[in-house]
Parts: C-alpha cells; sequence; structure tokens
C-alpha cells in the first residue's frame, strides 16, 4: 500500500510539474528583450536605439538618421523569437541644413589693386606690371632670390590671377 | 579638383602646421588659399613648396595670402627687411612722404592694421607713420 501511495504522488507532483509549465509557455520577456536589444545593436545604425518587451509586444524607441533606419530596426525585432507585435516609436532626425555657400573670393577691384600692386614692387626697380580685371601680369626681370618675396608681396594685394613672364636670373 | 590636387603637399602642409582660418577656394581655372601662419617659418615654408610644385610661379594658377596672424595693436613686431631699413610713410602709400625709418630687424610697436599691406607702427625712437606689412612680423 505504501508503495502505492508513493507511485500516485510521484504522478500527481509529475503532472503538477507539467500544467505549470504549460501555463508560463514561450520565453519571458525579459529574454525576449534582451535579445531584441542584441538584435539592435548588430546593426550600427540602429545600436543606439532602446527596445522594451511586455507581454510580447516590443516597443523600440530612440532615433534614427533616416527611414531606411527605422524600417531595418522594425524588421530586426520582428525577427526575434517570442516577439508577437512591434510598436515603433522610433523618430527620424530632421536632415541637417544645408551647408552655406563658400564665400566667394574676394578680388581687389582693378583702381585699387594698381595702387597695391605698385606699393609691392616699388623695391624691384627691373619689374614692370599692368593691371586688367583683377589680372596682375609682371614683366621685366628679377634675381631668383628676390622672387618669392615679390610674390608673396603681389599675392597678398587679392587680385583675380598673377601672371609672371618675368625673366628669372 | 585638378588643383586641389597639384597643391596637395602645400594645402596638407597648411593644415598640420596650425595655420589658422584656412581657405582653400578654387574659381574660374585659379586656387585662392588664404590663411594665417602661426610664425614667418611656417610662411617660409609654404613658399618653398609652392616654388617647388610650381617653379618660379609660372603657372599663375594659385593665389596664395597666407600671412604671419597674431599681430595685435600694441603688440611688438619686427621688420623683416632683406637687410635694408624699412621706410615709414606718412600716409599707408608708397607716394607719402618718408617720416621715419626703422632698422633691419628693429623691434617697433603696432599701432593699428591700416589694412593688408600697410600697418600703422611706432619706433622707439618715437617715429609713427605707415609701413609696409610684409616687412613686419609679430616679434
Amino acid at each position: 500500500m505504501k508503495k502505492n501511495w508513493l507511485k500516485n504522488f510521484a504522478v500527481l507532483g509529475t503532472a503538477a510539474i507539467i500544467s505549470l509549465s504549460i501555463v508560463s509557455c514561450g520565453p519571458k520577456d525579459a529574454d525576449v528583450q534582451s535579445a531584441a536589444a542584441t538584435a539592435l545593436a548588430g546593426d550600427p545604425t540602429t545600436s543606439a536605439l532602446q527596445v522594451s518587451v511586455k507581454d510580447g509586444v516590443a516597443t523600440i524607441s530612440g532615433e534614427c538618421k533616416d527611414d531606411a533606419c527605422k524600417v531595418s530596426s522594425e524588421n530586426a525585432v520582428k525577427g526575434v523569437k517570442g516577439v508577437k507585435q512591434v510598436v515603433n516609436n522610433v523618430t527620424v532626425a530632421p536632415p541637417p541644413p544645408p551647408l552655406p555657400p563658400a564665400a566667394p573670393v574676394g578680388i581687389t577691384a582693378d583702381d585699387s589693386l594698381m595702387q597695391k600692386v605698385t606699393d609691392a614692387v616699388k623695391d624691384n626697380p627691373g619689374v614692370t606690371f599692368t593691371v586688367k580685371d583683377g589680372v596682375v601680369t609682371l614683366n621685366g626681370e628679377i634675381k631668383r632670390a628676390d622672387l618669392p618675396k615679390l610674390m608673396q608681396k603681389v599675392q597678398s594685394t587679392r587680385p583675380k590671377k598673377v601672371e609672371s613672364k618675368l625673366t628669372v636670373k | 579638383m585638378a588643383l586641389q590636387d597639384k597643391y596637395k603637399e602645400l594645402i596638407d602642409t597648411a593644415n598640420s602646421s596650425g595655420v589658422s582660418n584656412l581657405q582653400v577656394r578654387e574659381q574660374d581655372g585659379v586656387l585662392y588659399i588664404d590663411g594665417d601662419a602661426p610664425d614667418g617659418s611656417t610662411k617660409d615654408k609654404l613658399w618653398d613648396i609652392y616654388n617647388k610644385i610650381d617653379p618660379d610661379f609660372k603657372g599663375g594658377d594659385l593665389v596664395l595670402n597666407v600671412n604671419v596672424g597674431g599681430a595685435v595693436d600694441g603688440g611688438k613686431l619686427k621688420v623683416v627687411t632683406e637687410s635694408s631699413n624699412l621706410n615709414i610713410r606718412k600716409g599707408p602709400d608708397t607716394e607719402q612722404p618718408i617720416v621715419g625709418k626703422a632698422a633691419h630687424e628693429e623691434i617697433v610697436t603696432l599701432v593699428n592694421k591700416t589694412s593688408d599691406q600697410w600697418y600703422l607702427i611706432r619706433t622707439d625712437g618715437g617715429a609713427e607713420g605707415y609701413a609696409y606689412a610684409q616687412y613686419l612680423q609679430p616679434a
């Protein structure tokens, strides 16, 4: 009799364990959430997003740089085992404002340029020049050693262009 | 972009040697490089590279306007002529009468920057007037 009682007890206990595991079937929310977070982390465009899971419903939040990133985050989470539904609360960042165009190059007007180049070449008596539409044309001859200093002076007058027809000795 | 490739070494050196307010722009077949060099040797180095890439500056496809920045009103400047004295003039123009001279390598005081080309300076001897900025560098 005693043996039978023990046997019955074991059968009942086994049945109880089976029925409990049926009630809590499917993975736990916490495990699904962890798997979903891992899925998002695998893609650098979605790795900064957050995901939470409750009763199998995954909610993604955070900011994406574009729509493609928002879609791929949803697909990544959908593919996680245990996710029944995805609520996509991801916002897409507004596009950055266009860069301001580079300021146009300031060119000195001819009359002012004429005066500035006159000053610039003053110490080089062998050098003459003409100015037309911002283009400074240098003529005459100069020692090679004096050339860089002359060019530094002439190019700092903000001409459009410097054409050197100098004979360099 | 072709010009930026041609002068790449120059642009890279300007970037790596601390040229501030650097602007590199291409317009109508000419490259314009503007900025403030931290010192005279950096400016000289850039011009040496320019001369190497475009011997004797014959190409006419670059306007390099990198000057030694850092000069402030009331600050000290050194006269960097080849060897001669620097004329100090009554006005900002080589037609103006000479009112004084500063010796080669003399240290003078910057009163103000009248323009990119002309600085109003004062010598320790008391002469005050306009001198050509390309012959002055922060001391």
